[in-house]
């Protein structure tokens, strides 16, 4: 019980600033849930995120589900799931109480102008953590850059990028097996 | 009723929406626009809004437009139609995955999806670097940019950009907090009128 309540308020609490997309989770989930609580590892969250990519729906939806569904089966998803979405679910309801239009206030667009710099370095600094994580040799190294050279210019799928990434595994995985078995 | 039709049209956005936030909206904009429920300038006001709020834009944007529609229950049932299908799936593929993990086809393929998912990360940074940052509108070709650097770089974001990288790395701030500390010096220097 204690547990389903930890989960939920853990998760709310990211959701809170979960500012630029559901990227921008990903260093608030690492610092909760690996660094403090440690209950889950790095290489999970790759994986984890992976799933989450390619199925539809949000990013940070998905993420909490797995993850509260890794710690307490479907209690844990739920409330990790109602901790995401809550403070969206009570802000905007609050602000399409209160007001008819959106309003464009200057110092709004000062903070979120900042908040979005600090969420770029957030993201990068994620990135090379899990990358350090994600990478363990030299075709991972290939892979990766690869990978990032084909997004950088063009705008291909997520979900496709992960099916490569996928068959590239499962490739290079029956090449070595069949170099083992002395078949090629 | 009402209701229902709000429910099953989110429901069929968070069930198509592959591919993340921006992805999302082109099927949003659609859906709404079908059933009436927006008018171009709201559309662009809930994009403001997304900007503005934390969390996803699907959930924000079903909160937004079902209580527009129908009041806070209208809110409410689009909102739980945009993460029913989320949850349905997410919690099928959950079970195997963590029963499958381990088998050597699945870390096969495993292998070769983590160094893209660290790719995908850094991507994600540099596409709200370029919002962030860079101006990547007017740049209009490499040598341009090469050649007057600071025309299309924001100084000042990069220079939290860096203060930030400091933060994290060296300090070990806690996310949380450096968002927070973000919005006050952002708040701050409109009110230094440095911005």
């Amino acid at each position: 019980m204690k547990l389903l309540w930890d989960l939920f308020q853990t998760f709310f609490r990211i959701g809170i600033v979960t500012f630029g997309g559901g990227y921008a989770m990903l260093p608030l989930i690492h610092k909760e849930l690996v660094d403090k609580k440690k209950w889950i590892s790095e290489e999970d969250i790759i994986d984890i995120f992976a799933v989450g990519q390619s199925l539809p729906g949000a990013i940070a939806i998905n993420t909490s589900i797995f993850i509260g569904y890794r710690k307490k089966r479907y209690a844990g998803a739920v409330c990790s799931m109602l901790g995401t979405i809550m403070p969206s679910f009570i802000i905007i309801t609050l602000i399409a109480l209160v007001f008819d239009k959106v309003e464009d206030l200057p110092q709004l667009q000062a903070a979120f102008w900042a908040i979005r710099a600090a969420v770029v370095a957030l993201i990068a600094a994620a990135a090379v953590k899990l990358g350090r994580k994600a990478i363990k040799d030299k075709t991972g190294v290939i892979i990766a850059v690869i990978a990032f050279i084909i997004l950088l210019l063009f705008n291909i799928n997520v979900i496709l990028m992960i099916i490569a990434g996928a068959a590239t595994g499962l490739t290079i995985y029956f090449i070595r097996s069949s170099r083992k078995e002395g078949r090629i | 009723m009402i209701l229902i039709k709000l429910f099953t049209t989110f429901f069929k956005i968070g069930a198509f929406a592959f591919g993340g936030g921006y992805a999302m909206l082109s099927l949003i904009q659609s859906e709404l626009q079908i059933n009436g429920w927006l008018t171009a300038a709201e559309f662009a006001d809930i994009i403001a809004i997304a900007e503005m709020t934390p969390g996803v834009i699907a959930i924000n944007s079903a909160t937004f437009v079902g209580n527009k529609v129908a009041g806070v229950a209208g809110g409410a049932i689009a909102t739980m139609g945009v993460f029913m299908p989320s949850l349905i799936l997410v919690l099928l593929v959950s079970h195997a995955f963590f029963k499958f993990k381990d088998h050597r086809l699945v870390k096969g393929a495993f292998y070769g999806i983590r160094p893209v998912v660290a790719a995908l990360i850094m991507n994600a940074a540099v596409a709200i670097a370029k919002t962030s940052i860079m101006n990547t509108e007017i740049i209009k070709s490499v040598s341009d940019f090469l050649a007057e650097p600071l025309n299309f770089v924001d100084i000042k974001a990069v220079v939290i950009f860096i203060a930030s990288l400091i933060t994290i790395i060296k300090f070990k701030l806690h996310p949380i907090v450096l968002v927070l500390s973000a919005a006050a010096v952002g708040l701050g220097m409109y009110y230094l009128g440095w911005i």
